[in-house]
């Protein structure tokens, strides 16, 4: 789960990260009196689930209380890659004298957490990552062991040569740590990593995306989520413990299993279609379950046609045939339907599909190109 | 031969008296699995179909000689579970439950290679070697004894393609899904080496997805090490970057894990890339030279 900078913030802070003082308001003339309380030049974000806030515009320093509410004004309401604004941060701007960048990965290789610092902070990492890997450190941290006091100095002395200064980053890249581990992170990065002219040390920008699978044990994180990163569509998808992700075809598909409903999507454009979505119903397919992946499918304007692709395991074939056939009754889809159900007791399904007149396929292929041919169609 | 899992395998199933667990028991003893305990703390003493269950993995272990087993708990203790089995003697785990938190399985999977026990999973459904046993959830009746071998970190996938080698008459010597997370006990390479030295299989077929580097890192090894044909399938060539695609571990990132990056690596290491599951029986035959 993504988090937005000011709860990243929120958390770092928890850990004791020095952060400068912050607010966060949904309103211009609120980023007016946050920007009098803090008295100094501040720094105007925007708060969405995107990178490149800066670039967009998203990003803006104030000298005056007048100019910060200027910048909130402009900013609240933005579209930035399709997310609007809703919430800007108002942050002590603090003066810069270096960036460095600190920052936890879970490391699939290795598999373990991975520290990367780099004395290259402030600018995008994945950049250094790509053209300077020399200028990032990396320091794989033992799962059960931790970080020592000892690796926490050594990375710190990476970042900055001045004694006293390096020990301070120390203590900053102990307590990242600390909150990576202790949020259940997948991510958790401070960038930049701020040194002032007077030798003190900020995090400035703060990132954490959250481990989905260990959310059951944070449930203070789980309150962070917001309502207004994800769509209607989305939320009802991630209620009924639906995968769904919205793309820009025709064909509308519902599979059971993630690697068969990316391999549907691949299939249709293999036969000159377009996917409308990824959705992946998963193991159990209860006849609420596959109602909602119909209703999300079919709420859909671009979808032309539905490809049902099931392949039964444990889910036996007449079961979902049959949540299938009710489903329809009671609310019929007014979209063509091609439906495969193959696997335990596809025979059965296969015989309650032909009652019904639906249109079957046996394999993949055979359902996928009348899928896409029925799209055409429609087109 | 087989890999990691033949008919002398004893197993224990954790989380036996669950919905999950009591009907995947009876699946896999039908098929012929060798299922000689279960293990629901607080339930010891109990028997189910007949298979003795007990509190604790290490009790079942010790009073029964299980030496492998398969975690139906939910995700919640699921972590707990899989560190138990690891630490009980057993030397094959089979973590089913989807969901555990990754930095748990990331010190699971620390202790595994402490203690020379092979995890499969978490997120996963399984291994089955035809004729021979199955300790998963997979479909027992698409399977058939043979000389492909397959590893995937797919379930209904993995499904998809061993029904089409069934079309064409191809058997397997052991189907494997390595799960869907990003930290896995068991990887491809793990499994191609297994396979390389199996004596049963005559070629593998790998399914990847996007997300990660394990499939590049397989590329590598085949060319180095293997000398049996592989074929593989990457699925998500039209997956928008930045979504996590279901599994966990599905995703492009920082535009590294495309499927497209993958295919190269694979078809760079010689290896056939099969545009549709439909395709892999052919390009074997063709690997094969029949």
């Amino acid at each position: 789960m993504k988090i937005h900078e000011y709860q990243a913030r929120e958390i770092l802070s928890g850990y004791g990260v020095p952060i400068p003082r912050f607010e966060v308001v949904d309103d211009s003339r609120d980023a007016r009196r946050v920007a009098e309380k803090i008295g100094s030049m501040v720094v105007v974000k925007a708060q969405v689930h995107v990178g490149g806030r800066g670039k967009a515009g998203g990003v803006k320093l104030a000298q005056t209380p007048r100019e910060a509410e200027a910048h909130a004004s402009a900013i609240l309401g933005m579209d930035i890659k399709g997310l609007t604004v809703e919430r800007v941060m108002v942050a002590d701007a603090v003066d810069i004298d270096r960036e460095y960048y600190a920052g936890i990965v879970v490391d699939r290789a290795t598999k373990r957490p991975v520290y990367m610092v780099s004395a290259a902070g402030g600018v995008d990492i994945e950049e250094v990552a790509a053209t300077t890997p020399e200028r990032i450190h990396k320091h794989p941290v033992d799962p059960e062991d931790g970080l020592s006091e000892a690796d926490a100095q050594e990375l710190a002395g990476k970042l900055d040569a001045r004694p006293h200064v390096a020990r301070d980053i120390a203590v900053v890249v102990e307590k990242l740590y600390e909150a990576f581990i202790g949020s259940d992170a997948s991510l958790a990065e401070i960038n930049p990593l701020v040194v002032t002219p007077d030798e003190q040390v900020w995090a400035v920008d703060a990132k954490i995306n959250i481990d989905d699978n260990a959310l059951f044990r944070h449930p203070d994180i789980e309150a962070m989520r917001d309502p207004s990163s994800e769509t209607d569509e989305l939320r009802r998808a991630r209620e009924m413990g639906l995968s769904y992700i919205k793309l820009e075809g025709d064909v509308g598909c519902i599979v059971n299993g993630a690697g068969l409903a990316m391999t549907t999507m691949d299939v249709i454009k293999y036969y000159g279609g377009e996917p409308a979505n990824f959705l992946d119903i998963g193991g159990s397919s209860s006849p609420e379950k596959m109602q909602t992946a119909i209703d999300i499918i079919t709420g859909d304007p671009n979808v032309k046609s539905i490809l049902l692709n099931i392949f039964g395991g444990i889910t036996r074939c007449d079961d979902v045939a049959r949540g299938l056939v009710a489903a329809l009754e009671e609310q019929p889809v007014g979209l063509p339907l091609v439906v495969r159900l193959t696997g335990t007791n596809a025979e059965e399904a296969g015989r309650i599909l032909a009652e019904h007149e639906m249109e079957s396929a046996e394999t993949m292929d055979e359902a996928v190109e009348k899928a896409v041919e029925l799209a055409r169609r429609q087109a | 031969m087989s890999i990691f899992l033949d008919e002398t395998t004893r197993v224990c199933v954790q989380g036996i008296t669950g919905r999950d667990g009591s009907f995947h028991t009876r699946a896999m003893v039908e098929y012929g699995t060798a299922v000689v305990a279960g293990v629901t703390p607080g339930k010891g003493g109990q028997e189910i179909d007949g298979i003795p269950v007990f509190n604790t993995v290490r009790e079942a272990v010790d009073a029964t000689g299980a030496n492998a087993t398969i975690i139906f708990v939910p995700a919640k203790f699921a972590a707990g579970a899989a560190m138990e089995a690891v630490e009980s003697g057993a030397k094959l785990v089979v973590v089913v439950s989807e969901g555990v938190p990754t930095l748990d399985v990331a010190k699971i999977y620390k202790r595994t290679k402490e203690l020379g026990v092979r995890m499969i999973g978490p997120n996963c459904p399984g291994i089955i070697s035809p004729g021979k046993s199955k300790l998963g959830i997979m479909p027992g009746f698409i399977h058939s004894q043979g000389g492909i071998g397959v590893v995937s970190r797919s379930g209904t996938l993995t499904y998809e393609v061993v029904d089409c080698l069934r079309r064409d008459g191809m058997g397997q010597s052991s189907v494997i899904g390595i799960g869907g997370d990003p930290i896995i006990g068991t990887s491809f390479i793990d499994t191609l080496e297994a396979f390389e030295n199996d004596q049963e299989t005559e070629a593998v077929v790998l399914i990847g997805e996007i997300g990660g580097t394990d499939e590049e890192q397989a590329a590598e090894f085949i060319k180095a090490k293997m000398t049996k044909p592989v074929v593989s399938f990457i699925a998500g060539r039209t997956a928008p970057p930045g979504k996590r695609m279901g599994h966990a571990g599905a995703i492009i990132a920082g535009g590294k894990g495309t499927a497209q990056e993958k295919m190269e690596a694979l078809a760079a290491a010689g290896v056939p890339v099969a545009d549709r599951p439909s395709e892999i029986p052919g390009l074997l035959k063709t690997a094969l030279g029949r």
